[in-house]
């Protein structure tokens, strides 16, 4: 290539050692004005240069990255170094805001209130995306494979399985207050929905969201496990639906029943999406702000992010964004420890 | 300021010198010799025994309301009185939902365009702040001018006397003043206590247990308590807590001091409190946001409690299920024995919707005088009529046809005389009551803590609003 001639006078110093432009190639200035230029106006001493080619491709990816990456800098990255930096002041939302060091964490960890709420987070974070998984892993088992043989086909959704894809997926189109206010009106200890049915076989329901914190618990994980597993069904159904079906004809030869089937081929093909979605329901129920501030009252309990959020109402926003720093560490913990722990050989197929 | 030391040749020479990068500099300091700096830079005109605060006639005036649950036309009755007296002055009312958004940063800036502000509503200006940053003017002046209606009385005469104090921040000087009374206390219907009961109002604990024994006995409860919002419990509380310990307790509590959660007055008001729960005189099961809604539609529409825990405003919020004959009456607390400090009576009723006057105002005594009419009897008279809440002029609306409610909780208040009583650390340490005693109490009324679990909780609550450096003090002066 005439690259490689032009460059390698001798053909021993072709490697990293030989940085320096050989003679007549061209200079550095000339380079930088490259970068800019589209090919045809570039010099041909420029063009035919060895690392114009490097030059051009990573211009290309550049000039594809740098708008995105931008924008991520400037409403992402620059949001969250700044809440860290807030974090270590001691501002109130005025013009002024004093450095204080490790003031703020000092005094979360002598906040009662903080530790209370972190212990409601920390049960929702273990529990909630256990209920959430199984039952959007059953049911869509169920819908993709739980049905009966037919003809000619290995595996086949139970009756009306598009239907139930549908319905499954209703609360998510919901809004998070609209499910709030209506599960708080469901738990209502003298009118609600719960009760009332109570009521019609001779129970006296209990007061749910009347602050026993273990029924406040309780509620709030049904809420968030009901509003998310619509979700959950259409992700794992789109992962079942991608494995081969002669895998399961091969399986059903074998003479595997359906829990077989799907604790040795369904859930190892689907391994990936579960650990995904492990993560993704772990943050969601780590941030299940909106929910608990609109049903259940503050007395009973609170999840850590409104207890940040009552902190910043109060106008001490060095402290709820030192809170919130705190919950993005825990976030980014529990994401590492799901990768890790649910870390298994990739099948391929 | 530097007015003097610039003249316009030398600005002219400098423009010439600096070219067009001059034209700003001198638009700021021209903007510095007539706006900040000096102390008392607003307009004022000749003091005159018709015109007791010096306002100058031709100052415009700018009037901002909170447009909430009041509305504006009371206002602007005075408004009117203030164009009618000043008619160059031209005064402008505005009306918005966003107080701190509106106002504030003008007179964070030392330029607010306001004269008054009625600083309320979810977005009011954190009055402890602006204070601490000496951006609100002292009324003092207001209230010892003379009142509107009688010259040879001051304004501060004729208010009842929480006015001033709930303006103070530790100190003499009042940054603040209410202009509604809000009346707390024991709500009950007449007609159940007196005719279904047989009962009188009990003017001792002793007699309350009784007539709640009396109402269990007709399968009635004696109180009611809406869980879904525990606060409720502390108006019908902190009276109590005065009553029986005097005045030196609550204002421990309010100065956060060393064990005021723990003096036996407390002890014997939570006392009190737990054999009312422990026999299961109190109405439950209220839950949710609506709590206090369905607690009062069981006591006004369905008749069963005798007592709520409630504010003022409850006779207009349950106005459309209280049967005509019902007879809505406040309570002061009952004794809880001859040891108490402070006599039967002792009323928890604060003035609310706040007015300010930005320090630096343009007008600042028309802002003051605005105040003075906003006290007249006539305006007083006229809030009345338009929001049903009672005002803080003393006698203003004697002689008016008055609901139930709001008679006898005039008449509570005229009961009282001074022993009215205001927990100022709900407006200088908000999460103690928001936050603490609301879930304290709710914890309380469920049985599942003492008396002694309550002092502690709330003594520890003290304390660390003591110790967060997040959180301003107000000193005792």
């Amino acid at each position: 290539m005439k690259t490689d001639t032009q460059v390698g006078k001798t053909p021993s110093s072709k490697g990293r050692a030989d940085r320096g432009p050989a003679p007549g190639a061209p200079g550095r200035l000339l380079f930088l004005a490259a970068i800019l230029l589209p090919p045809r106006f570039t010099p041909a001493r420029v063009r035919y240069d060895r690392r114009y080619r490097t030059l051009d491709k990573y211009r290309f990816i550049v000039g594809f990255l740098a708008v995105p990456l931008a924008f991520y800098a400037l409403f992402v990255v620059s949001p969250f170094l700044q809440a860290i930096y807030y974090s270590f002041t001691d501002w109130s939302g005025g013009p002024v805001a004093n450095f204080v060091g490790f003031d703020n964490y000092q005094k979360m960890w002598n906040d009662d209130r903080f530790w209370d709420s972190l212990q409601v987070s920390a049960l929702l974070l273990v529990i909630a995306p256990v209920i959430t998984l199984v039952l959007g892993m059953f049911f869509a088992y169920m819908i993709t494979s739980g049905g009966r043989h037919r003809r000619g086909q290995a595996i086949a959704g139970v009756a009306g399985s598009s239907f139930y894809k549908v319905v499954y997926f209703f609360p998510q189109v919901l809004s998070v207050a609209i499910i709030a206010v209506v599960w708080g009106r469901v738990f209502n200890t003298n009118s609600g929905l719960i009760n009332g049915g109570l009521d019609k076989v001779g129970v006296t329901g209990p007061a749910w969201l009347g602050g026993d914190s273990t029924l406040g618990v309780i509620s709030l994980l049904t809420v968030i496990s009901w509003s998310f597993i619509g979700f959950y069904v259409v992700l794992f159904s789109a992962a079942m639906g991608a494995i081969p079906s002669d895998i399961y004809e091969a399986a059903l030869l074998d003479g595997a029943g359906r829990t077989r089937t799907f604790f040795s081929v369904t859930l190892p093909l689907i391994w990936d999406t579960v650990r995904t979605g492990w993560i993704y329901m772990g943050i969601q129920a780590l941030d299940t702000f909106a929910i608990c501030l609109v049903m259940v009252p503050p007395h009973v309990l609170k999840v850590t992010p409104v207890f940040l959020y009552e902190r910043f109402r109060d106008g001490q926003y060095g402290y709820a964004t030192s809170i919130g720093v705190v919950l993005l560490v825990l976030s980014m913990a529990f994401s590492l420890i799901v990768m890790r722990a649910g870390n298994r050989d990739r099948i391929e197929y | 300021m530097g007015a003097t030391s610039v003249n316009r040749r030398d600005v002219m020479k400098r423009a010439a010198a600096a070219g067009l990068l001059a034209v700003p500099a001198v638009g700021a300091l021209s903007s510095c010799a007539s706006g900040g700096g000096s102390e008392n830079k607003a307009e004022k005109g000749k003091k005159t025994k018709k015109n007791p605060l010096g306002v100058k006639e031709d100052a415009g005036l700018t009037v901002y309301i909170f447009n909430g649950g009041y509305g504006d036309k009371y206002a602007q009755f005075v408004t009117d009185m203030y164009a009618d007296k000043y008619p160059k002055a031209k005064p402008d009312q505005k009306a918005t939902e966003k107080i701190a958004t509106q106002v504030q940063p003008k007179i964070v800036r030392g330029k607010p365009t306001s004269d008054v502000v009625n600083n309320s509503g979810a977005e009011q200006m954190n009055i402890g702040k602006l204070v601490h940053n000496k951006q609100v003017a002292d009324l003092g002046e207001v209230l010892d001018a003379p009142s509107w209606d009688d010259p040879d009385v001051t304004v501060r005469e004729t208010l009842v006397p929480v006015v001033e104090q709930m303006g103070r921040f530790g100190g003499k000087e009042c940054y603040q003043l209410n202009i509604a009374l809000t009346v707390y206390g024991n709500w009950y219907s007449k007609k159940l206590l007196e005719d279904g009961l047989d009962s009188a109002y009990p003017k001792t604990w002793d007699e309350m247990l009784a007539v709640c024994k009396k109402a269990k006995a007709k399968g009635i409860h004696g109180w009611s308590y809406p869980g879904g919002h525990p606060r409720y419990m502390f108006f019908s509380m902190y009276a109590m807590f005065a009553q029986r310990g005097g005045r030196d307790v609550t204002e421990a509590m309010d100065y956060l001091e060393p064990n005021a959660w723990k003096h036996d007055a407390v002890k014997d008001v939570f006392e009190a409190w737990e054999e009312l729960v422990a026999k299961k005189y109190v109405l439950t099961g209220f839950d949710g946001n609506q709590a206090h809604t369905e607690m009062q539609t069981a006591w006004t529409k369905e008749g069963k409690c005798v007592f709520v825990p409630n504010g003022s405003w409850v006779e207009n919020e349950a106005k459309d299920t209280t049967p005509k004959d019902f007879a809505m009456t406040v309570g002061a607390t009952p004794s809880l024995d001859s040891g108490d400090k402070m006599p039967f009576g002792t009323l928890y009723a604060p003035a609310g919707e706040p007015f300010i006057v930005p320090a630096k105002a343009e007008n600042r005594q028309g802002g003051l005088e605005w105040l003075r009419m906003m006290y007249s009897k006539k305006a007083a008279v006229n809030l009345f009529k338009e929001v049903g809440s009672m005002p803080v002029v003393k006698g203003a609306i004697d002689g008016e046809d008055l609901p139930s409610g709001t008679a006898s909780a005039q008449a509570a208040i005229k009961a009282a005389g001074d022993n009215i009583v205001i927990p100022h650390f709900m407006d200088w340490y908000n999460e103690l009551f928001r936050e603490d005693f609301n879930n304290m109490v709710h914890t309380f009324m469920q049985g599942q803590i003492g008396p002694k679990q309550a002092m502690d909780i709330m003594q520890k609550a003290s304390e660390r609003i003591l110790k967060d450096p997040d959180i301003s003090k107000v000193k005792k002066a």
